[in-house]
């Protein structure tokens, strides 16, 4: 059984299609990139499995569980959790404070009221966490002083609070520098890979969803146009007509009459 | 952190019950009120927190003061105990009913829907002849546990009954911030977005945080009808609700102390100033406001944090 | 039936009242984003100097035709002078703060405005009847109304029109809607948002005083007028939609026609139905009747 399975999805905007009759699966442990031009459909899609937006008809499944209609904050406590574009921090409080908060709520069904924030468990908790995403430098620091790669690394360490296994990562390395987005996506996908998690990551940078990426999604207008490992979608005519742009670095124009072939031509 | 809090607060609590004694009447009657008062700004500090301004508390602090009349008057209950527990509910129902349409809304439109409510209360009070309409009514001196104060010590118990009350209704919040549900209240405010996806129904906190701050301050109205010894439709009053906000913004977030101190500075200042300026009292009010919005922003609690790292 | 007529003619005259003293408010929160509480002391302000005005012109003699033009005139006079003397006096230092605390300012000055009043004028009533009793009654199927309350809704209509007009019609009127509908935008185009800021509260205190100031024949002039008008202007704003002129129309109205109903059925009701229908409003659409879009969040 996959771990995720979306069948038929449709979602339109007055009349602009940003989902229009998905449908894929997602098996566990898989690590599947979604390329996409802006306004393609890629954040809706995401939108919509986390429940943040509703679909106008079609079943999203995680686990065999129809979670098409569900709250965010239900869905992120069935184990599938997401890290946003712009990142979605507590810009009043620390960095250690964002990680507590988010470690205080994730433990129980319902918050409690009665025991304390700052306990020895869950300062250890957020140790773990500062560590594991190079945050320990920043740990005392208001998260609205943050460089930009290291509130997206808060964020994605708080999506991964409630220890997800389904984890969504809406572009991760956007507003990151060049020289930093490597090193971004070297710490998130290493811990990542650790906690066994499946991850979907909406990317820009095709050079990060080809070395990242076992499988890559390919949306344009809704549709998704290619489903495939990377070096096929990559390549795809039409993906690096509607995706990647015509005449960008590793794209060939093709004869204006020619109908679109499968296969790559890499 | 704590341990300070909780020695500071018992400390001071129990200066102001020992000195209390010692004070002329019209001290005593101001600091009881004051206190009373101050509950209902605590409850609106815990709302601010979440980034929600109220301008509608009145409705529970006249729900506090009515119910307590009408717990006299129909029921003959008598004891203090018993009317602040009764007002303190009803409080709390009532706000736990309307929370439900409340805790969908933010900003200006919470205070709007906030006010309304208060005012529809209003309203239905002073057309009500049952219950004195805008005139109201009196209330019959509590006794407590049996005890009926009189003579030298007839305000006493009272009091006591309001420092004990401020007492532990802020060592109870002050608890209540230190838990993950507290910790949310500024979450909320920063980022709702984040906190559903962090598996929180921000609706569900909100509406929490209305029944907390309407039980307080429902909890102030009985202390405020027992010492003043009327109810009237006034309590349910724009301009009621326009004083906790003031008091608020007075004191500041800083300290869970901050609102009773806040509190009792204003009551001071209004006394001397409708006694000494009794035609520009308002002027005067009005200018010390501005004034403080201008120059101490983060409330007058904070001046006195600064005085004591000064001393320390 | 003709119970009806009287119900439907007394709810437009209220309506007509309500929607001239709560469009100022609208305008002001529609392009500032404050929720101006001094409106209510604007509106004393208006209706005293008004009703002053009006008691020396009738004493002096001169023509009583044109005591309306006094009215009009002294609103205008009151309402730019404080209006200008408070925004850029005052409010302009606190646009950078918090909407609540800018709400408190205003709540400030509106204390200050009242005691201001109390020094100036007393706290005698006053009573400029003479323009209201001018324009005589009118008898219509064994009802009869006053002119000057049917005059009222040619007045609200004149003045959400001009203000329908320039906002829509006119250049600078356009400038203001850019204004509202995004300030950040606004700037970002070069547009001068503080000299927008302070026009349109000077349009907005002079509309305010003016809801005072033709209130003043008809009623009793005295201290508290403006708390009371507050709470009211604040329910039609918010009903209707800040600042929306439309929003403000149909606010009024269904404000002015339910109070009527209940006034004339079942006077209990009276106070409380106007905030039954602010909330009834906001529970079924929070922003109020005229929504305005909000772009997409993550």
């Amino acid at each position: 059984m996959s771990l995720l399975e979306v069948t038929d999805l449709n979602k339109a905007f007055g009349s602009v299609k940003a989902a229009d009759a998905i449908s894929l699966a997602v098996a566990e442990h898989e690590v599947v990139g979604i390329i996409g031009a802006n306004g393609a459909g890629k954040t809706t899609f995401v939108n919509m499995i986390t429940g943040y937006q509703k679909p106008d008809t079609g079943r999203i499944e995680y686990q065999g569980r129809d979670i098409t209609l569900l709250e965010p904050r239900q869905i992120t406590r069935l184990g599938i959790c997401r890290s946003f574009q712009v990142p979605q921090v507590f810009l009043s409080a620390t960095v250690e404070d964002n990680l507590l908060i988010a470690l205080g709520v994730a433990e129980h069904p319902r918050v409690p009221f009665w025991r304390k924030l700052r306990t020895d468990h869950l300062l250890n908790e957020a140790a773990v966490l500062l560590n594991r995403y190079r945050l320990a430098d920043y740990r005392a620091q208001p998260a609205h002083q943050l460089p930009q790669g290291v509130r997206k690394l808060l964020d994605i360490a708080m999506a991964v609070v409630h220890r997800p296994r389904l984890l969504l990562l809406d572009e991760p390395t956007s507003g990151v520098s060049l020289d930093e987005k490597f090193e971004v996506m070297d710490i998130v996908m290493v811990a990542l890979k650790e906690a066994g998690v499946t991850v979907l990551f909406v990317e820009h940078d095709m050079d990060i969803v080809g070395r990242y990426a076992k499988r890559v999604l390919a949306f344009y207008e809704g549709l998704i146009l290619a489903d495939g490992p990377p070096e096929e979608v990559l390549g795809h005519e039409r993906v690096q007509e509607h995706v990647i742009g015509r005449g960008s670095a590793g794209g060939r124009r093709p004869p204006p009459d020619s109908a679109p072939k499968g296969g790559g031509h890499a | 952190m704590k341990d300070r809090t909780l020695w500071g607060l018992t400390a001071g609590t129990l200066l102001l019950a020992a000195g209390g004694v010692w004070l002329p009447n019209w001290a005593m009657f101001l600091v009881t009120v004051a206190l009373a008062k101050g509950l209902a700004v605590l409850g609106l500090l815990i709302l601010w927190r979440t980034g929600l301004m109220s301008f509608g508390q009145a409705l529970y602090f006249a729900l506090g003061g009515y119910t307590a009349g009408l717990l006299g008057q129909t029921f003959h209950v008598r004891d203090a105990f018993l009317l602040l527990a009764g007002g303190t509910a009803v409080s709390a129902a009532v706000a736990a009913a309307l929370g439900f349409l409340i805790a969908r809304y933010r900003e200006i439109f919470f205070a709007m829907l906030t006010m309304a409510f208060s005012m529809i209360l209003y309203g239905a009070l002073v057309k009500s002849q049952a219950l004195g309409s805008t005139d109201g009514f009196a209330i019959t001196p509590a006794t407590f546990a049996g005890f009926a104060p009189s003579g030298a010590i007839l305000k006493l118990p009272l009091f006591w009954l309001a420092c004990a009350t401020a007492y532990f209704a802020a060592l109870g919040l002050h608890r209540y911030l230190l838990s993950p549900m507290g910790a949310l209240a500024v979450a909320i405010r920063d980022n709702e977005i984040r906190v559903e996806y962090l598996g929180v129904s921000v609706k569900d906190a909100v509406h929490v945080k209305t029944v907390l701050a309407a039980a307080l301050t429902g909890a102030g109205g009985v202390i405020t009808a027992l010492a003043v010894g009327h109810i009237d439709p006034e309590m349910a009053y724009w301009t009621t609700s326009g004083e906790f906000v003031f008091v608020t913004i007075l004191s500041g977030t800083g300290s869970i102390a901050a609102p009773f101190a806040g509190s009792i500075l204003f009551e001071l200042l209004r006394s001397f100033a409708v006694q000494y300026s009794p035609y520009t009292w308002q002027l005067t009010m009005g200018s010390v406001l501005l004034l403080l919005i201008l120059f101490v922003p983060n409330g007058l609690w904070s001046l006195f944090g600064r005085l004591l790292r000064r001393a320390a | 039936m003709l119970t009806f007529v009287a119900i439907v003619v007394d709810g437009l005259v209220y309506a007509s009242w309500l929607f001239i003293v709560a469009l100022g408010l609208t305008l002001i929160f529609g392009v500032m984003r404050i929720l101006n509480v001094a409106h209510g002391g604007l509106y004393a302000v208006g209706a005293y100097t008004s009703a002053a005005m009006i008691g020396a012109y009738f004493r002096g003699g001169y023509p009583p035709a044109l005591s309306y033009l006094l009215m009009l005139a002294s609103a205008a006079f009151v309402g730019t002078i404080l209006g200008l003397l408070l925004e850029r006096g005052l409010l302009r230092f606190f646009y950078q703060r918090d909407e609540v605390i800018i709400v408190l300012v205003t709540y400030a000055v509106f204390l200050m405005l009242e005691d201001a009043i109390r020094l100036i004028w007393g706290t005698d009533a006053y009573f400029a009847y003479q323009p209201y009793s001018l324009l005589g009654n009118t008898q219509a199927g064994g009802l009869n109304f006053a002119n000057y309350d049917l005059t009222l809704i040619g007045l609200a209509v004149i003045t959400g029109g001009a203000l329908w007009w320039a906002l829509n019609r006119t250049r600078r009127g356009m400038l203001l809607r850019v204004v509202i509908h995004d300030r950040e935008l606004a700037l970002f185009m070069g547009i001068n948002v503080a000299r927008v800021f302070t026009v349109t509260f000077v349009i907005g205190a002079i509309l305010g005083a003016l809801g005072g100031a033709f209130t003043a024949p008809m009623i009793s002039v005295t201290f508290g007028i403006g708390v009371e008008v507050i709470v009211l202007a604040f329910a039609v704003v918010v009903i209707g939609g800040m600042g929306s002129v439309p929003g403000a129309v149909l606010g009024a109205l269904i404000v002015g026609l339910s109070r009527s109903a209940a006034v004339h059925l079942y006077a209990e009701l009276e106070l409380f139905v106007i905030y039954a229908v602010m909330t009834l409003v906001l529970a079924f659409r929070p922003q109020g009747l005229f929504v305005r879009a909000a772009a997409r969040k993550i």
